[in-house]
């Protein structure tokens, strides 16, 4: 039943392969700021807009 | 004089007039000459320019995400001179590699997602700027430029135009870069990486069951558990053992001291227990254990990144200011270089460095950052001028007599107190609970340890070691952190800005509550004035208030704010003179306003602002400004006056004496011309015989009362504007709440208090288990994240119930 070494090495060097992307995820300093993404990723729509004719000011 | 009195309150048609027409920019009223453009109206040309720009460049989505979200631009032109200077550019930015410079500048504008979009889209505006983004939370923009077209200056500069200027001060040379404390994260993810793995692992041997395959592979599942451990106890708990060891070291025994022998005993107890083969190991509860308190502490250390409590003057003064050299030469010189006898140049809205003597020009200097006091005060060539003040009209040339670090303002940051840390002479409640703690854990090891070597000697050793393991105070540890973390959390939210949950605890414990006068209990916005003198005919207060429409004085803004609404007239004739009044001519009517002297009367009160009107050359009156006070200040007072004693300590002179004789409760103490270390002596006398003090100021000249106290509140009108080094920062709308928050504390005291109860009782349970002898892991696997679990709820309910009384 050494089949259980093979599961077990499996399923810790998964764990290892994810506390490591956690790691390197604190390092970048993804989580030095936890609020402004949360806003940048509603703005994806004015971002690419790139043709300076299209109005933009629809709301007045 | 003195032959009528009539008293001028806020008109309300002022305040609907202010509602009517918002500046499209930047939300601000526009009162006397709008500005139409595009079907769109402008407060100032300022405004009009920034959404000229930005509709130029397609931003205007700037306006749709939020309405009128802008800040009108100020006047720079040559204020970022200085950032030309190589040594300066070398200080201030992050990264500056061949072409690419990165620079991260704080911003204090920044407020909403508006924002974010346009600071982000910086490069529309300037093709250099390769990359700009934004950290909201600390009101930051890091811009990535190319250095070789494009300088910081122009960066700062076209910040500045669209009305994000950004803030640097002296403070930015000093400290250079700081480095980001990740550590308890990573800690943090440690522990609870291990302790999932180890759970999962030490999960079949919790029934007991003898099974062929469990058997088999039990040393290895062991094993694989004490691994895991290892970097938890040798990483993880580090702080633990460093605190406990430096609490020995001072003869006190912190909470610290029985949790690093709790870890100590179940890493040693399990290893023994797994090497033996005894059983299966107490690595579960071990992992746990520290994960829930470094859990605790993670939600303890919520910090308010955008405030910032330990501000000295360097954050207020500028790095670099202007110098005329001896053949007139105009020039940027670093502050910390001027010397004795410099000429310096101070343009308008600059800040004064260093003490000195004005020597041409029209001074008006704003002292409010260093007294509260919000009105100008106008010197003459020859007069002195002190370190800190603003200049507020035109260009003045001054000569340093001083150094920066010998003026007159930089020299209370000598003083001791700045140098202590407040949190270090203050025990917690924690630490008092932990002391007695650890001496029964102790005995009750000890005896029962002693009573089983001689009933049964093979069971002595472990009692011994299962007391000491269920005894360990993970969740006393963890009822001051939640509780407090939660308080501090709906303080924040309430506008209250505590620097740190030890905060709450020295609030709950306090006796004396002191109070600076301008600032704090007065507001500045607003005051009263009440007319002295013969009774202006309708035609001259017709006049008046068109004449006051015309000047940009504060006081004539305020004035103009008080009387009741007029037609508007044209003026045939207008002048200004600036330090002195203002005059004007309609239909062969003629105004003076102003000093005594310009109005041609001899001046004699000198206690209180005044303004002097004269017509047609006859002196009619005069309008004597009071200060207004908070909203609800008498009935917060009356609320504070059983339980503390109460003293009011300004640097003011008696001229409101009377006033707030009248207002406040009959057994407040006033004291009148308090030097800045008048106050700080003043707290220290009063804590030397036993009182634990509260102060509130605003202004820098407080900061030595604010060290010096106990509990330091810095009033702020707009937080996000700077505050003297403090230990909370309170919103000036929320003065009138101030004992509903200490209230709370109070409360808080006693969840801690009672959260220590429950903790006892599951302790009691525990050490059942452990005196008798029969504390399987299982049991201790249970029973201790149940004890944290319960702590965490508790508090939970019980700190939002307090939360939800504060309304």
């Amino acid at each position: 039943m050494s089949v259980i070494y093979i599961l077990l090495s499996i399923s810790i060097i998964v764990a290892i392969i994810f506390f490591i992307a956690f790691i390197f995820a604190v390092k970048s300093g993804q989580y030095d700021d936890s609020y402004t993404p949360s806003v940048r990723m509603l703005f994806e729509d004015e971002l690419v807009k790139e043709q300076p004719n299209k109005s933009t000011q629809s709301k007045d | 004089m003195g032959y009528s009195f009539t008293t001028f309150a806020t008109g309300i048609t002022e305040q609907i007039n202010m509602k009517q027409s918002p500046c499209y920019h930047c939300g601000d009223h526009c009162d006397n000459n709008v500005i139409n453009f595009q079907e769109k109206i402008f407060c100032c040309t300022g405004c009009k320019t920034v959404f000229e720009i930005f509709s130029k460049n397609d931003l205007t989505c700037y306006y749709d995400l939020q309405s009128s979200p802008g800040a009108i631009p100020k006047e720079i032109e040559g204020k970022y001179d200085f950032l030309l200077q190589q040594g300066i550019i070398d200080k201030l930015v992050e990264f500056n590699d061949d072409d690419l410079q990165i620079v991260n500048l704080y911003i204090p504008h920044i407020h909403c997602s508006s924002c974010i979009w346009i600071l982000e889209n910086l490069n529309k505006l300037n093709k250099n700027i390769s990359l700009s983004q934004v950290d909201f939370g600390k009101k930051t923009v890091r811009v990535h430029y190319n250095s070789a077209t494009c300088s910081l200056k122009e960066v700062v500069v076209l910040l500045s135009t669209i009305g994000y200027e950004p803030y640097i001060s002296l403070d930015d040379f000093s400290t250079g870069k700081k480095d980001i404390n990740r550590t308890l994260t990573y800690k943090l993810g440690i522990a609870g990486f291990a302790f999932g793995n180890v759970m999962f692992l030490s999960f079949p041997e919790y029934f007991e069951v003898s099974e062929f395959w469990l058997e088999q592979y039990k040393p290895l599942f062991r094993w694989l558990m004490f691994s895991f451990s290892l970097p938890v106890v040798f990483y993880a708990s580090q702080d633990y053992f460093i605190s406990a060891f430096k609490g020995l070291k001072a003869k006190i025994l912190n909470i610290d001291v029985p949790i690093a022998l709790g870890i100590i005993v179940l890493f040693l107890r399990s290893t023994i227990d797994i090497i033996f083969d005894l059983g299966s190991g107490f690595f579960d509860s071990l992992t746990g254990l520290i994960f829930f308190l470094l859990l605790g502490k993670f939600f303890q250390q919520k910090t308010y990144s955008f405030l910032s409590f330990d501000r000295d003057y360097k954050s207020y003064f500028p790095i670099a200011i202007t110098k005329i050299s001896k053949e007139g030469v105009e020039g940027p010189i670093q502050v910390y270089e001027i010397e004795k006898g410099d000429r310096l140049l101070i343009r308008n809205e600059e800040l004064i460095p260093v003490d000195g003597i004005l020597i041409n020009g029209k001074a008006k200097i704003d002292y409010s950052f260093v007294t509260g006091e919000s009105e100008p005060i106008s010197k003459k060539p020859g007069d002195k001028l002190f370190a800190g003040g603003k200049q507020t009209s035109g260009v003045i040339e001054m000569e340093a007599i001083k150094t920066v670090k010998q003026s007159y303002l930089t020299q209370l940051w000598h003083n001791d107190v700045f140098s202590k840390v407040k949190e270090d002479s203050f025990t917690t409640l924690t630490n008092v609970i932990s002391k007695r703690f650890t001496i029964y854990v102790l005995s009750i090891a000890f005896i029962s340890t002693f009573f089983w070597l001689i009933v049964d000697s093979s069971k002595a050793m472990n009692v011994f070691t299962s007391v000491l393991i269920i005894a360990c105070p993970c969740a006393i540890a963890l009822a001051a952190p939640f509780t407090l973390g939660h308080l501090l959390r709906i303080f924040g939210k309430k506008k209250f800005y505590l620097k740190n949950t030890t905060v709450i605890e020295q609030m709950a414990d306090i006796n004396t509550i002191i109070f600076d006068k301008t600032g704090t209990i007065t507001s500045n916005k607003k005051s009263t004035a009440i007319y002295e003198g013969q009774v202006l005919s309708n035609d001259e207060e017709l006049l008046l208030k068109n004449t006051l429409r015309g000047s940009n004085h504060p006081l004539s803004r305020t004035l103009y704010d008080l009387l009741k609404e007029n037609d508007i007239i044209t003026l045939d004739q207008f002048e200004e003179h600036l330090g002195k009044g203002i005059q004007a001519l309609h239909n062969n009517n003629h105004i003076k306003i102003g000093s005594a002297s310009f109005v041609g009367e001899t001046e004699y009160s000198v206690l209180n602002t005044t303004v002097h009107i004269s017509s047609n050359n006859t002196y009619k009156g005069k309008y004597i400004f009071y200060n207004t006070y908070r909203k609800g200040l008498s009935k917060l007072f009356n609320k504070l006056k059983t339980t503390y004693d109460l003293v009011i300590l300004t640097g003011d002179n008696e001229g409101e004496l009377e006033n707030l004789k009248k207002l406040l409760p009959v057994k407040t103490k006033l004291l009148f011309n308090q030097k800045p270390e008048d106050k700080l002596e003043y707290i220290k006398y009063h804590q030397s015989e036993g009182a634990k003090v509260l102060m509130i100021g605003d202004g820098l000249n407080d900061a030595g009362a604010l060290a010096q106290s106990n509990v330091g509140i810095a009033l702020s009108e707009n937080v996000n504007v700077f505050s003297p080094a403090c230990d909370a920062i309170l919103d000036a709308k929320m003065f009138h709440q101030l004992d509903g928050f200490i209230n709370a504390s109070k409360s808080g005291i006693n969840i801690v208090k009672w959260s220590f109860a429950i903790s006892f009782l599951y302790n009691i349970i525990g050490l059942y288990f452990a005196v008798t002898g029969q504390l399987a892991p299982v049991v201790a696997a249970i029973l201790m994240p149940l004890s944290s679990i319960s702590i965490v709820v508790f508090t939970t309910l019980a700190t939002n119930f307090v939360g939800k009384k504060l309304e």
